[in-house]
């Protein structure tokens, strides 16, 4: 327990319990909607955004945010206008902000580890400037989806009867959009551009399987993902692992147990042992 | 009682360089009950989408309450929409209750949560639908017939004055069919709302509805359904010769005439 009197385990906490709980909000909508994809997508292009950063020498927090909400304004509109399927505007985002990111580490003279330190992440290496950011930012997206709440609900549930009761589905896709994409970087530092996605996802997916109630989701949601963050975070920590490695492992863990105690495969269960009861008495 | 609800003026709906809606003019009056009716692919969702705003006519207009779709308002209150039941996700985590409550959104406002009158109207349209005793319930573990109801109450909570039905029977099987229209034509008489429906079973459809339109791309025949659903209109619909099983003046059953010969055979299966 010495090891929690440490600053950089304290930050590391704080900063496990923001993103563990604004993944977890977030990834209800990803997963809902269907979009796990499309973080994926927005995840892997911040490393273009990381890059810029470094190069301009600027601290990347702030050219990673506005190059992906770029991405993913670029992703709305293209697949707004249906003239590209919305996969295939993630995938053409996803590889070349990835490749102009090589290319701009390329063009720079030395080795970039910092970079590279982001592509994986270090929740131990937090700083006090990534925890504030995260705070603030994190904050301001529980805020907006606290506010608009049963907005969002119509909008993923049924997004035509939203068009029919006039709201603007442009904007909330717009903004739901904008807050996956400061999610991600809000996350990167701490699980790295390559498991971000899955700090997103993962949560929120176990929380379906247990979940008939959309509040209920977004609960368990995010229990799971500050579970996921805390346990994985501190079993680095005792075993020497990479933290953000270990935390997604650890949220793919609970992923499984909530698939096997999932309320709907149980009654698949019993109804398939009811019936092998029933043929053996026939 | 005779004023107009829905008015559609030489419409025409395009999608991409291929249309939709030919010429379609008729007018829909405050408390009728109207079946669009149709064979696959003859535009009646397309006309119901075009009426609530979701696609932008070619030419002609349409109107609701006096006002374009897009340029409705407030006035969409006054509009209740039932859609085709595949759109919905049944797995989506959500209770009855709740999912009615959305239905009433836009009167609840942006940014506001439900108060207690919206609460007391989702419970009158669960009671409306006789689904009280299933609020609680998650919507996947519903019945076809009660999910069907279910959405009719999202869209009654918002205590409509005009209700439009896309295919509500799409799901249910031939008994259960009958039994919803029973239900849904003793409600609009008790409520006194307008209702619009669209389907593709003209032969149940026609018992209970007020008024007929019968689409094939242009308004084949629109009118009182025993004066409209000939064997003209049939095969202006169909494209092929039918005619109907009738007991007295109802018709009962569409059934195509090849060379006269009663087979009895949907001309749309």
């Amino acid at each position: 327990m010495d090891i929690l009197t440490f600053a950089f385990m304290q930050r590391a906490l704080i900063s496990a319990t923001i993103i563990g709980t604004v993944c977890a909000v977030i990834g209800v909508y990803v997963v809902l909607r269907g979009m796990a994809f499309i973080g994926a997508g927005i995840a892997h292009a911040s490393f273009g955004g990381v890059a810029i950063g470094i190069t301009l020498g600027v601290h990347p927090l702030f050219t990673t945010i506005l190059f992906c909400l770029a991405t993913a304004w670029g992703i709305a509109f293209l697949s707004e206008e249906r003239k590209v399927r919305e996969d295939s505007a993630v995938g053409i985002f996803f590889a070349s902000s990835m490749a102009f990111g090589v290319l701009l580490i390329g063009i720079m003279k030395g080795y970039q580890a910092d970079l590279f330190g982001y592509l994986f992440g270090n929740i131990l290496a937090v700083s006090s400037f990534d925890l504030w950011s995260s705070l603030v930012i994190g904050a301001l997206v529980i805020f907006v989806v606290w506010l608009l709440f049963k907005e969002f609900l119509l909008f993923t549930f049924d997004p035509e009867l939203a068009r029919v009761a006039g709201l603007p589905v442009k904007m909330l896709n717009l903004l739901m959009m904008s807050m996956i994409a400061v999610t991600i970087v809000i996350s990167i530092k701490s699980v790295g551009i390559v498991l971000v996605s899955a700090l997103i996802v993962t949560p929120a997916a176990s929380a379906y399987l247990l979940s008939d109630d959309f509040k209920k989701m977004m609960l368990l949601s995010i229990l799971i993902g500050v579970g996921s963050t805390w346990t994985g975070l501190l079993l680095s920590v005792w075993l020497n692992l990479a933290s953000g490695p270990t935390i997604v492992m650890v949220a793919t863990l609970i992923f499984f147990i909530c698939y096997f105690l999932s309320p709907q495969r149980r009654k698949l269960q019993r109804d398939i042992e009811e019936l092998k009861v029933e043929v053996k008495e026939k | 009682m005779n004023d107009i609800i829905i008015a559609c003026e030489h419409l025409c709906v395009a999608y991409q360089d291929k249309l939709a809606l030919e010429n379609i003019t008729f007018n829909i009056h405050r408390g009728q009950f109207w079946g669009i009716l149709g064979p696959n692919g003859s535009g009646k969702t397309t006309l119901l989408r075009t009426m609530l705003g979701l696609i932008e006519p070619l030419s002609g207009t349409v109107s609701l309450f006096g006002r374009a779709p897009r340029q409705l308002g407030a006035l969409r209150d006054k509009i209740g929409y039932v859609p085709q039941y595949a759109q919905i996700d049944f797995n989506f985590p959500l209770r009855v209750r709740e999912m009615v409550m959305l239905g009433r959104s836009r009167k609840i406002g942006m940014g506001k949560r439900a108060g207690a009158d919206d609460w007391r109207a989702v419970d009158q349209a669960l009671a409306r639908v006789e689904m009280t005793d299933l609020a609680d319930r998650q919507i996947g573990r519903l019945s076809g017939g009660q999910r069907q109801r279910a959405l009719i109450a999202r869209a009654l909570a918002l205590e409509p004055d005009l209700l439009m039905l896309d295919e509500p029977t799409a799901a249910l099987d031939v008994g259960a069919t009958e039994g919803f229209y029973e239900w849904i034509h003793h409600m609009h008489r008790q409520m006194q709302i307008t209702l619009l429906l669209v389907s593709h079973d003209v032969g149940v459809v026609s018992r209970y509805v007020s008024a007929v339109a019968c689409l094939n791309k242009r308004l084949v025949a629109h009118g009182l359904p025993q004066e409209v659903l000939g064997r003209e209109t049939l095969e202006g619909m169909y494209g092929c010769d039918a005619m109907f099983f009738r007991h007295g003046d109802v018709p009962h059953m569409v059934v195509s005439t090849p060379g006269h010969d009663h087979s009895h055979k949907h001309p749309h299966s």
